[in-house]
């Protein structure tokens, strides 16, 4: 048995790694994709163009404005001198901000009465928008403070001192790779297996395959092996380029994320055979692959979290092996989980990998053209 | 001469109509009897926007939130209140710090805001109380909103207590915030353009990748090149069936787009829809691009994987602001089709008929198409040699 399992393996390997093309394909864009996607994924703003309209001419709005063009996540592009100038800037998206202060702001302030500053934001993305905004108050929040504190009015009864766990600068490079290292995995499985089978079956040697002695658990594993071993030494190598090159922390142990590692290929393999088994032609494996994979992404809670999705949606990710994949990753990365407290994403893995393994299975035998 | 080259030329002309015709007529009636490029064209648009529509979403709201008080007393339940009625916040209250911990381990509450045993006789002195907020940082972004929404409910309470006393809150400086286009910041009405990008790149891959590769792998590619049909009448004979094939998803799209999910369209619907129709011819000659490049649908398949979605999804501009990317990642995402038109989308959606971002974006997709047609016409003419 183990005999004709090998010789189908081999076969497998062969004929995935045999083409040249294929090969290019399989092992060039991962690492591509990490650097590229690695340096895409962040929500921290830098260099946001901002338009300067400061019609005052004392110096305490020279200051404020000082303080903007010392923040990383702002440059001044463009200095305005009356009001029409606005909206060509930001429709045009010349500017995402405009930073207004009236003629009277140095004198207000130095009256001790509150000198508004007006801030305009392109909100055409709306988180970048919120993002902005954020910024641009704790920036005159300390202002204000300073300003207090040098002109000797009242501090503010309370002030707010912010922690951050795991995750001291609020780094979103941080939360977003091991959530590429997760999505790449995915789509490498997804590349390797969801057309294996329909390719076969659309050349005719499926049914050979079904005539000879292999039994279909042993087409079975021999059609999952490579996948896995292929996406495991993958996994490993983005993983390594994520620690040493992107530089984010590791705190966990490695026994429990190759746990989620391997559980997780195991469901994707799995899914990726299944839709292959269902799929009678390579246009049709390659359908499924994205209508499984795409959503698969979307919704596993990588970009936006799945706390804010409605209830049916939620319910909806349950099915989706990605969404603990991401627990796992993020968990043992940055908080260092420890193996126990990760089972509950464990084993909802385990058993979507098993499930879509019998259905493969199943399908090998009763679906035939 | 004139009249005679005008005459063969005419009479060239018709008849590349018709062999047109023929070969339209042809991948029409392959569309049909293969169901899979229509359920592609309408199915998927409606399915997956429906799903990502109500799926996707920043705005965070009801975010759990831990509260540790000490000394519960009025100064802090003043303080308190202004949590408990916050819509973006559910609060529950933790006997102490360490319990508080415990749940923000286990996953339950997000952030903590501890009040100290001397809140309240800190208040009256100068450098004023210190209130601690713990924010778990592991999804940086919800915990920079998170520190937004506290710094709000802290400044309401700060005008609240200083009414009660009778005074005018005294701030320096007041930020006055206006956020044109979109008031509310709601997310949706940047995301769902953006996915329409998306799934529309995804269509426009998926509804071509293969149609060439099979084509080449089947050897019906050479028998179609040895007809009178040129290389350039092949293209179009290829693309027009599906161009007018993802027009209809698209409609379907937009219109999810303005009644279900009821984002404003403050541009022209005819501006809408010939930045799409360019889009579209730029995605369907990617995927033509795709399968002449790749020998196989196999390796077909493999690139249009790789290619499409991914690219489309995180270096558009979708969700990641291209201008806080690296130069080199940028320079990456002018090859992206789905940039241009995610451009284009949120401003016609959002800001209306804006020809200083539409035009270059347009002109952009049309050099990208240009450059993918081109490439294809020079791939498929050297394979046969």
């Amino acid at each position: 048995m183990f005999g004709r399992i090998f010789a189908l393996v081999l076969k497998e390997f062969l004929a995935l790694l045999k083409d040249k093309r294929t090969r290019l394909v399989l092992i060039g864009p991962p690492l591509i994709q990490l650097m590229v996607f690695g340096y895409a994924a962040t929500f921290d703003l830098k260099n946001v163009p901002y338009a300067v309209y400061n019609e005052d001419r004392g110096s305490a709005a020279r200051e404020l404005f000082a303080d903007f063009d010392g923040a990383t996540s702002f440059t001044p592009v463009a200095q305005i001198t009356h009001e029409s100038e606005i909206a060509p800037l930001v429709d045009g998206k010349q500017v995402l901000m405009v930073i207004h202060a009236g003629s009277n702001f140095s004198a207000e302030l130095a009256a001790g009465r509150p000198a508004p500053l007006q801030v305009i934001v392109d909100g055409r993305n709306s988180n970048t928008a919120m993002l902005a905004i954020n910024d641009a108050s704790v920036i005159v929040d300390r202002f204000n403070t300073a300003w207090a504190q040098s002109h000797g009015g009242a501090a503010a009864p309370a002030h707010i001192e912010m922690r951050a766990w795991f995750n001291p600068n609020l780094e979103s490079r941080w939360f977003f790779l091991p959530g590429i290292v997760g999505i790449l995995t995915l789509l490498l499985t997804m590349l390797v297996t969801a057309l294996s089978v329909a390719r076969e079956r659309e050349q005719g040697t499926f049914d050979q395959l079904l005539v000879t002695p292999l039994r279909p658990v042993e087409i079975l594993i021999g059609k999952t092996l490579p996948g896995f071993l292929i996406g495991m030494a993958e996994a490993s190598l983005i993983m390594l380029a994520a620690v040493f090159w992107f530089k984010v922390p590791l705190l966990g142990s490695l026994l429990t994320l190759y746990t989620g590692i391997a559980l997780f290929l195991l469901s994707g393999v799995g899914v990726g055979l299944m839709i292959s088994s269902f799929a009678a032609t390579q246009q049709q494996g390659l359908l499924g692959a994205f209508i499984f994979m795409v959503p698969a992404i979307i919704l596993s809670g990588f970009a936006t979290p799945i706390r804010n999705m409605p209830v049916l949606v939620q319910d909806i990710t349950l099915l989706n092996p990605m969404r603990y994949f991401l627990l796992v990753l993020r968990g043992v990365f940055l908080e260092g989980m420890p193996f126990h407290l990760l089972i509950p994403q464990f084993w909802p893995m385990a058993l979507i990998g098993v499930t879509a393994f019998g259905i493969a299975g199943w399908l090998f035998r009763h679906r035939m053209y | 001469m004139m009249t005679h080259g005008d005459r063969n030329r005419s009479e060239r002309a018709g008849s590349s109509r018709m062999r047109l015709r023929g070969l339209i007529r042809k991948e029409f009636l392959q569309i049909v009897r293969d169901p899979s490029s229509i359920a592609i064209a309408f199915l998927m648009p409606i399915f997956l926007l429906l799903l990502f529509g109500y799926g996707v979403s920043l705005d965070s709201e009801h975010i759990p939130l831990a509260l540790v008080v000490e000394q519960p007393n009025s100064d802090t339940a003043d303080f308190t209140a202004e949590f408990d009625h916050s819509k973006y916040f559910v609060t529950s209250y933790y006997a102490s710090t360490r319990d508080a911990e415990q749940a923000m381990m286990a996953g339950r509450v997000n952030a903590i805001v501890v009040l100290r045993r001397d809140f309240a006789s800190t208040l009256r002195r100068s450098d004023g109380a210190p209130v601690q907020l713990i924010v778990n940082g592991v999804d940086a972004n919800t915990g920079r909103i998170i520190s937004g929404y506290v710094r709000g409910a802290w400044g309401s309470w700060l005008a609240h207590s200083a009414q009660k006393r009778g005074e005018v809150l005294r701030v320096p400086v007041q930020m006055e915030q206006r956020v044109w286009f979109n008031s509310e910041l709601r997310s949706r009405n940047f995301l769902v353009p953006g996915l329409v990008a998306v799934i529309m790149t995804l269509i426009g891959a998926l509804l071509t990748a293969m149609v060439m590769s099979r084509e080449w792998e089947r050897g019906t590619m050479e028998a179609l090149l040895v007809t009178p049909l040129s290389m350039r009448e092949v293209i179009i004979g290829k693309l027009l069936p599906y161009f007018i094939l993802g027009m209809g998803g698209l409609v379907l799209a937009v219109g999810m787009s303005l009644f279900l999910f009821e984002v404003p369209l403050r541009g022209s619907l005819w501006v809408l829809f010939a930045a799409s129709a360019l889009f579209l011819v730029t995605a369907l000659s990617m995927g033509l691009l795709i399968s002449t490049v790749a020998r196989s649908q196999f390796v077909a398949g493999l690139i249009a994987l790789i290619a499409t979605f991914l690219p489309a999804f995180l270096l558009s501009g979708f969700i990641f602001d291209i201008g806080s990317m690296p130069a080199v990642v940028q320079a990456i995402t002018h090859i992206v089709a789905a940039r241009y038109y995610v451009a284009i989308l949120q401003t016609v959606f959002l800001a209306g008929n804006v020809w200083g971002v539409i035009l270059p974006n347009a002109l952009a997709l049309a050099a990208l198409a240009a450059v993918f047609l081109g490439l294809t016409w020079r791939n498929a003419r050297k394979r046969l040699e």
